[in-house]
């Protein structure tokens, strides 16, 4: 069993590296959404849209890997989380839906239409970040789970202050994302406005972070244990071998307040993206080694060995050529947008 | 019935997956159509070939960016809604859903930027590459959900581990299982044939209308050969279908049928009413023992009826009985149009013959229907049973309460209902106002080497 182990091991990681992919990747799409309303006017909400419309749907599959890949590896997981999250994963469907259809059917609405799915892009954008958020602070409480290895709670469970805490952190980070890609790839007058926005949004999203990071600590004992801190003192030797990971944050979110200036214009969503991992490997410290937070570890919820190693053979050529095709395609679509972005 | 989690779970799996079913079966042929054109176009240099690409490829986005929406919701159903049927077969289909994904959406999503954003950034040869590159991934992902869905359906290579859960004892025969091939065949022709019946009523619109007539005419006679041809194919690829169906689910052909009783001779039932209480067909018109032949029996072999299973083991028979007729129906009127137009061509009538014209656009959703009403009758008919023979439906739902599936369910009948009428809307008036083309009609509406001075003088 030592080989099974570690194979759902190998699966707890790949499914954890795809979930940070989208998080990094449909991260800023979404983030671009959350800004919409922000935009001076249509030809600005144009220009953002044309900057993430060839690759949203490329960025979204991560998504659907780490949902169908959680299923395939740890169904017993799977079973537990969907269920005790029902309502918010719902939620999240139903905004991707919006936010996704609108891609193509703003070119296509007219007049009152254009200005529905202009709002639909936004609201669904936003919805969907939020939803993820609730979902998330649903995952790191925990869920209550029966003898059956079923759920066994209620379905507003995951309703408290710390996932509605967690929901509003996720919008100012995917907004911050979506400000540094707007850096990236605009130019003009939406360039500086995003310079700004990028400025504003390290302030929040280091405020959101730290205070995530603090109601993390006491979700559960064994977290703050994790980190050697208890009500009353500190474990030095084991908090400063973690204490990296705040620090780290902090510089970076210092760094993108600054205003990063000079080339490339790549390097302030290369920080934001920094940021997330630096939060993700903070929340995996904290969590390990649990796949539903204290209740289940990877080697109680995978599936059997012989299909986490059938699904290895298809996965170990697969997601390198994945990431190549995907590089290649933004590397395709690397220039800037032009105001005239041609749809098509 | 009561209204509890299962039933309500029920109908949104029903009518997610009935929404969603739509645009792939559509974007399936529509793929492949396009690599076709693109293919043409770079092959002959005909601008024709061009402008039908640049038109579909349009109503082709739409179809897929819905198709999408809809079927990510799908990948996160089964935990929501049928948590205990994932974890008891996730170990077994789980891998093939995984390999889905990572042989075909990523494929999908990825060269489909390029495909549609890309016109002007690439060479025209990765262009085409990427066209075909889409167009393959919607067959492999045709492929592995087929395979998971025909295990569900004619389930083995599979065992019970302590637990009570299902594991895998061999891969190969879990996907390629007995009834994965013909289902598989099954459902893309239905999509090449569902994409022939838009593209041939959206060129037969044109053609009324007067509207780009050259493009118009080069795709009628694409669609018209694929129904001719495919037609045929198609429904000796559904009896296949039938009679591996026959072996292994013997309950749901009996319901399909509308065979009550276990006989030798079995009718085909033409038309009736089948009344569960009664166990007989009322109103019933039937033709006696051509059910067992053309489910491969002999005069003296024993076809189970209804009556051979307990009622509690039985599909719901109306359904099944009812969805069966209508896909048939749709297959026969394909065919008959398929026929007219074959010999409208060879008499040189298929671009004037007005009355053809107006049935193409009657027919136009008739794929949908087909492929609505076969998806109906191969799930409906697999109840009570998620997987056939070994796991019931009802030990399968998530231990949810009603009210948040109630929730969803109403939540997605209102945004189905918003999105789904808008994406149809704007295919719509797409169609309505036909491909861009390079040249002025109607002074230059001949297509080349197409016989159609008469149709022209006419017009």
């Amino acid at each position: 069993m030592v080989f099974g182990a570690e194979l759902s091991m190998i699966w707890a990681v790949l499914i954890a590296v795809a979930v940070f992919l989208y998080v990094a990747l449909d991260g800023f799409d979404l983030g671009v959404g959350i800004l919409f309303p922000f935009a001076k006017d249509t030809r600005e909400r144009d220009q953002m849209q044309s900057a993430i419309a060839p690759v949203w749907d490329g960025n979204e599959t991560w998504l659907v890997l780490g949902g169908g890949g959680l299923f395939a590896a740890f169904p017993k997981a799977y079973a537990a989380l969907m269920p005790a999250l029902y309502l918010p994963i719902y939620l999240m469907l139903l905004a991707l839906i919006f936010r996704g259809v609108a891609f193509e059917f703003r070119h296509h609405g007219r007049g009152a239409g254009k200005k529905w799915w202009t709002f639909a892009f936004s609201a669904g954008s936003i919805v969907a970040a939020v939803a993820q958020g609730l979902v998330l602070g649903g995952f790191i409480q925990g869920v209550s789970i029966g003898a059956d290895g079923q759920f066994a709670g209620g379905a507003l469970d995951w309703l408290t202050p710390f996932s509605l805490l967690v929901a509003a952190s996720l919008v100012a980070g995917y907004a911050l994302l979506g400000a540094c890609w707007m850096v990236f790839k605009t130019r003009g007058e939406l360039y500086e406005r995003a310079r700004n926005w990028v400025k504003q949004l390290a302030v929040l999203t280091a405020l959101a972070m730290g205070a995530v990071s603090l109601a993390t600590l006491g979700v559960d004992p064994r977290v703050t244990a994790r980190w050697g801190l208890t009500m009353t003192s500190v474990d030095w030797p084991v908090f400063a071998k973690l204490a990296p990971l705040p620090l780290i944050a902090g510089a970076v979110c210092f760094a993108l307040w600054r205003r990063w200036k000079g080339e490339p214009l790549i390097a302030p969503y290369l920080l934001a993206v920094g940021l997330f991992a630096v939060g993700y490997i903070g929340l995996a410290v904290s969590l390990f080694p649990y796949i539903v937070p204290f209740a289940m570890t990877p080697a109680d919820a995978a599936a059997a060995d012989n299909a986490l190693e059938f699904m290895l053979w298809g996965a170990a050529p697969m997601l390198p050529l994945i990431l190549a095709y995907t590089a290649y395609v933004y590397w395709t679509f690397r220039a800037k947008v032009d105001d005239d972005a041609a749809y098509h | 019935m009561e209204w509890d989690a299962l039933l309500l779970s029920r109908l949104q799996f029903a009518f997610t997956i009935g929404w969603h079913i739509i645009f792939p079966s559509f974007t399936i042929g529509l793929a492949s159509f396009l690599a076709v054109l693109e293919g043409l176009w770079l092959f002959t240099k005909k601008p024709i070939y061009k402008n039908l690409y640049l038109f579909w490829v349009k109503i082709f986005a739409i179809s897929f960016g819905m198709g999408v929406v809809s079927g990510v919701v799908m990948s996160y159903q089964f935990g929501t809604n049928w948590s205990v049927f994932s974890e008891h077969v996730g170990s077994v289909i789980g891998p093939l859903l995984a390999y889905e994904v990572l042989t075909a959406f990523f494929l999908e999503a990825s060269f489909l930027g390029i495909m549609l954003f890309g016109w002007k950034r690439v060479g025209p040869g990765l262009h085409f590459f990427s066209t075909c590159m889409v167009a393959i991934g919607t067959l492999i992902s045709a492929f592995w959900i087929l395979a998971a869905n025909s295990w569900m359906q004619t389930p083995q290579g599979f065992a019970f581990a302590e637990d009570g859960t299902m594991v895998a004892t061999n891969f190969a025969e879990v996907i390629f299982n007995p009834s994965m091939p013909s289902r598989l065949a099954h459902m893309v022709l239905a999509a090449f044939l569902t994409t022939a019946m838009v593209v041939a009523g959206a060129s037969a619109f044109a053609l009324l209308s007067k509207k780009a007539l050259a493009e118009s005419r080069v795709a009628l006679r694409m669609a018209v050969l694929m129904m001719a041809l495919v037609t045929p194919v198609q429904i000796m690829v559904g009896h296949e279908s039938g009679v591996v169906a026959g072996e292994h689910q013997p309950a749901k052909v009996a319901a399909l049928e509308g065979w009550w009783t276990t006989r030798t001779q079995q009718p085909t039932v033409l038309i009736g009413w089948p009344d569960e209480e009664a166990e007989r067909n009322h109103f019933e018109l039937s033709m006696p023992g051509l059910g067992s032949a053309v489910n491969n029996a002999g005069p003296d072999d024993v076809l189970p009826g209804l009556d051979s299973f307990a009622p509690e083991d039985r599909p719901p028979v109306w359904i099944v009985f009812w969805a069966f007729r209508v896909m048939v129906a749709m297959g026969v009127a394909m065919l008959a149009l398929g026929v007219w137009g074959a010999g409208a061509w060879a008499l040189k009538r298929l671009d004037t013959s007005r009355w053809y014209h107006r049935a193409l656009v009657l027919a136009a959703p008739s794929g949908f229907v087909a492929v609505l009403a076969g998806w109906i009758t191969a799930e409906v008919g697999r109840q009570p049973f998620v997987v056939y023979g070994v796991m019931r439906t009802a030990d399968a739902v998530s231990p949810v309460s009603a009210a948040s599936v109630a929730t969803s369910l109403l939540f997605f009948i209102v945004t189905y209902a918003i999105v789904f009428s808008a994406g149809a809307l704007y295919i719509l008036r797409l169609m309505g106002k036909g491909p861009d083309t390079d040249e002025a009609p109607p002074t230059s509406d001949q297509p080349p080497g197409s016989p159609i001075a008469a149709g022209v003088k006419e017009a």
